[in-house]
C-alpha cells in the first residue's frame, strides 16, 4: 500500500496501539531548554525515576536568556533573578540526569531549533519532540517533529515515548518559481493566510512541490518552522539531495559505512507514488508577492501591497470581532495600506530566520545603507556557531557599521522573557513567528515579515516593499 | 491526579476566536520552576482593562469559561492549563480546541469540551442573561446540562475519559509499558548519541 512520508516514519516507530488506547510512540531525539522542563524533571524526582535515555536527550539555553553582550569576564550577564534560578535549574537537572546541556554563551549554545540540525543531530526518519511548539522546524529534514507539553516532556525523560493519536495528513503543494524578493517566509506566511491559524489542527503538513524541492535546507527550516502557526503540530518535507548534502560532516551525523547506509534508507523516505492525503492547498509560487501581517495573529497576513481588511466583510460575528479587537490592538484603520507605515523596532532572528543564510541575506540587502533614524534594529544570531560563523565572514561589521545591534544567540524578542522586548505601542516589523498581542512585550505592535522585508524597513523607517530595494541594488536574492 | 466528578459551575463568557497562550499566561510568566504560581498570570494583560470579563463583579463565582473558536492556540506551554486552573477555572468549552492545549488540558484535569455551533451560543446567551446560573458536566455520559434541562453531548478520546474519571497518570500508564519499549528498543539501535 502507498504510503505518505509521514505513515512511513509514524509505522516504523510505533511501539504499541492498544485497542481504544493511543500509539505508544517512540521518541528517538529530545530536545529541552530551560522553560518547559524544571516541573518535568520536578515530576521525575517526586517518582525517583531516572532520564531513560540521557543520550538521546540534549538541552540549551534560549528562552529567558539575555543577548545583551558579554562582560569583560566574556560571560553573558544574567542579571534577573528568576531567570538565574532557571538556568541554573536546567544544569543541575540535567546533571542529576546525565543529560548534556549547552550553557549560556558556550560554544555550542543557541535556540534548541537551530542547534540541532546544525549539529547534525536532526536527521531524516527521526522522531524528535520538544518542550516547544516550534520543533516542527525539524520536518525540514523528513523528521517526524512536534511541540509537547511539560506533562509529556516527563512522560519522555522517563520512558522515551509518549502516548500519541494518529494525526491526519495535510499535503500543502507549493509549484512554481518565487518571484526576486519573494523567501521562503513568505511562502509560509500565504500559506497561514490561506487556511488560518487553525486550518492544520489535527493533521500533520507535508510540503511538496517544485518550490519547495527549489529551496535550500534553511529555507525549508523557515517553513516548516511555522507549521503550527497553521495549526499544525508537524511539517515535513520530503528528505533529498539537498538534505543529505546539509547534513554530511556536521559532528553528530553518520560518518563512513554508517553514512551509506543511513542515506540509503533516507531515499526510502518519500511519499510513495499513489500516497493520498486527507487534505490538499495548492499554493503557485510565481504568483507570490512579499507577505506581512497585519493583525494579532499570524493568519491575519496579506501581500504588502494589500490594505488591511474592513471587519464589516465578515457576515460571521465573531469573525468580525475578532479582527476588530485586532485593529485596535495594532491601532490601524480598514483599508489602510501598510506600506508607509512607521516602524520603531525591527527585529531580525527567532528560530524561524537567525541561521546564516538569514543573516547573509540581512547584510547584503543592508550594505551601504543606514539604519533609519529612530529605528532600533536587532540582528540576534541564532546560535553562537551562527554567530562565529556570520563573523568569520564579516557580516557583523556590515550590521553594526549600519547601525544595527549585533547581539549574542537566543530567543530574544521573539518571546520577550530575556529583556529584549518592544515598549507598549511600538510597532516591529519582525522575523520571528507570532505576532500575538504582548508576544514581544506588553503593548508591542508586531508585523511579520521575511528579512528581506524587515531589512527594507529598517532602512526607510517604514514598512516597505523589499523588491523596491531588491531592483534598486539588483542584487542575487539566492538561497543558499 | 484526582478522579473528576461531575460538577456543576457557572460559566464566563469570552466570545474571542484564536485565543492564545500568550495571553492566557504571558511569557513573562514562564521562569518560574513550579506549577502553582500562575493565577496573577492568568490572563494579566487583559485583566489589565477594568471591561474584561474576568474584572466584572457578574462573573467573579464562574468556573467554567466559554471562549471563541480554537481556544488555546499558539505555544505548546502547559503553564496556560496550569494557569487556568490557578485561577479557578474547572472546564473550558469552545466549538474547536488547538491541539496541544486540548493534550496539555487533558493531563491537568482541565476539561476542554468541544460543542456545536448552537450549544456554544446557547451558552453565551445563558452567562449574559443568567451569570448565576450554573450549568451540570458529567464525563461519564460526556454530557453538559443547562438550567432548562437541555442536554449537549460532546466528544473525548475514551482513554483520556478513563484516565480522568479514574485518576490514572499517564506516566504511570506509560511505565508499565517497559517491556514492550524495551523489545522497540532491542531491534530499534538509537539513531543518535548526543553526548560528544
Amino acid at each position: 500500500m502507498s504510503k505518505t512520508l509521514f505513515e512511513k516514519i509514524w509505522d516504523a516507530h510505533v511501539v504499541s496501539h492498544p485497542p481504544n488506547s493511543p500509539a505508544v510512540l517512540y521518541v528517538d531525539l529530545h530536545l529541552v531548554h530551560e522553560v518547559t522542563s524544571p516541573q518535568a524533571f520536578t515530576e521525575l524526582r517526586q517518582r525517583g525515576i531516572k532520564a531513560r535515555r540521557p543520550l538521546q536527550t540534549i538541552a540549551t539555553m534560549d528562552h529567558s536568556t539575555p543577548t545583551t553582550p558579554r562582560g569583560a569576564d566574556g560571560l553573558i550577564p544574567v542579571t534577573d533573578a528568576m531567570a538565574v534560578t532557571q538556568l541554573k535549574t536546567l544544569v543541575d537537572n540535567c546533571n542529576e540526569h546525565g543529560i548534556p546541556v549547552f550553557e549560556l554563551g558556550t560554544e555550542k549554545q543557541g535556540i534548541v531549533h537551530v542547534i540541532g540540525p546544525e549539529l547534525g543531530l536532526t536527521q531524516p526518519g527521526m522522531t524528535i519532540v520538544c518542550g516547544d511548539s516550534h520543533t516542527s522546524t525539524h520536518g525540514a529534514f523528513g523528521a517526524l517533529a512536534f511541540g509537547i507539553g511539560t506533562s509529556e516532556v516527563a512522560h519522555v525523560l522517563a520512558t522515551q515515548t509518549l502516548l500519541q493519536n494518529k494525526p491526519l495528513t495535510y499535503e500543502i503543494r507549493v509549484d512554481g518559481q518565487l518571484q526576486e524578493g519573494v523567501t521562503a517566509k513568505d511562502i509560509i506566511l500565504a500559506v497561514i493566510a490561506n487556511i488560518g491559524i487553525g486550518g492544520g489542527t489535527g493533521h500533520v503538513f507535508e510540503y511538496t512541490g517544485s518550490a519547495i524541492r527549489s529551496l535550500s535546507m534553511e529555507a525549508r527550516m523557515t517553513i516548516c518552522n511555522m507549521s503550527i502557526e497553521g495549526g499544525a503540530r508537524a511539517g515535513l518535507i520530503a528528505p533529498d539531495e539537498t538534505t543529505f548534502n546539509y547534513i554530511q560532516g556536521r559532528p553528530h551525523a553518520p560518518q563512513g559505512a554508517d553514512w551509506d547506509k543511513a542515506v540509503a534508507h533516507w531515499r526510502t523516505l518519500p511519499s510513495d507514488a499513489g500516497a493520498t492525503y486527507d487534505k490538499q492547498l495548492i499554493l503557485d509560487a510565481d504568483t507570490l508577492a512579499p507577505m506581512i501581517t497585519y493583525g494579532t495573529n499570524p493568519g491575519m497576513g496579506m501581500s504588502i501591497t494589500e490594505r488591511v481588511p474592513d471587519p464589516k466583510q465578515y457576515s460571521d460575528n465573531s469573525q468580525k470581532m475578532a479582527l476588530d479587537k485586532a485593529l485596535a490592538y495594532m491601532d490601524l484603520q480598514p483599508g489602510q495600506p501598510l506600506l508607509g507605515h512607521k516602524v520603531d523596532v525591527v527585529f531580525v532572528g527567532s528560530c524561524t530566520n537567525s541561521r546564516i543564510s538569514d543573516l547573509r541575506l540581512a547584510a547584503e540587502m543592508i550594505k551601504g545603507h543606514r539604519v533609519a533614524d529612530g529605528v532600533r534594529m536587532l540582528v540576534v544570531p541564532g546560535s553562537q556557531t551562527v554567530k562565529r560563523q556570520a563573523e568569520a565572514e564579516g557580516l557583523h561589521k556590515v550590521f553594526v557599521e549600519a547601525g544595527a545591534e549585533w547581539r549574542e544567540a537566543g530567543c530574544s524578542m521573539c518571546i520577550a522573557m530575556n529583556g529584549d522586548q518592544l515598549q507598549p505601542g511600538q510597532y516591529a516589523v519582525s522575523t520571528s513567528n507570532r505576532n500575538f498581542e504582548g508576544r514581544q512585550g506588553r503593548g508591542g505592535r508586531t508585523f511579520l515579515a521575511s528579512p528581506l522585508t524587515a531589512v527594507a524597513s529598517a532602512i526607510n523607517g517604514v514598512v516597505t516593499d523589499p523588491r523596491t530595494l531588491v531592483a534598486e541594488r539588483a542584487f542575487e536574492v539566492t538561497p543558499v | 491526579m484526582e478522579p473528576l466528578k461531575p460538577f456543576s459551575a457557572s460559566l464566563v463568557p469570552l466570545p474571542i476566536e484564536n485565543i492564545d497562550t500568550d495571553q492566557i499566561i504571558p511569557a513573562r510568566y514562564l521562569k518560574v520552576t513550579d506549577k502553582n504560581s500562575l493565577a496573577e498570570g492568568c490572563f494579566t494583560d487583559w485583566r489589565q482593562d477594568p471591561n474584561f470579563i474576568l474584572n466584572n463583579p457578574r462573573y467573579q463565582a464562574g468556573h467554567i469559561l466559554v471562549a471563541g473558536h480554537n481556544f488555546g492556540c499558539g505555544s505548546s506551554r502547559e503553564h496556560a492549563p496550569w494557569a487556568l486552573k490557578a485561577y479557578g477555572f474547572q472546564a473550558v468549552i469552545s466549538t474547536y480546541f488547538a491541539d496541544i492545549f486540548r493534550n496539555n488540558s487533558l493531563k491537568n484535569g482541565l476539561l476542554p469540551i468541544v460543542v456545536d455551533a448552537e450549544t456554544y451560543q446557547a451558552l453565551l446567551d445563558l452567562a449574559e442573561e443568567a451569570p448565576e446560573a450554573e450549568v451540570h458536566i458529567d464525563l461519564a455520559s460526556q454530557t453538559v446540562t443547562l438550567p432548562n434541562g437541555q442536554k449537549a453531548s460532546f466528544p473525548i478520546d475514551p482513554f483520556s475519559k478513563t484516565c480522568l474519571l479514574e485518576g490514572i497518570d499517564e506516566l504511570g500508564y506509560l511505565v508499565k509499558q517497559m517491556p514492550e519499549i524495551e523489545a522497540f528498543e532491542a531491534s530499534h539501535p538509537a539513531r543518535v548519541q548526543t553526548a560528544g
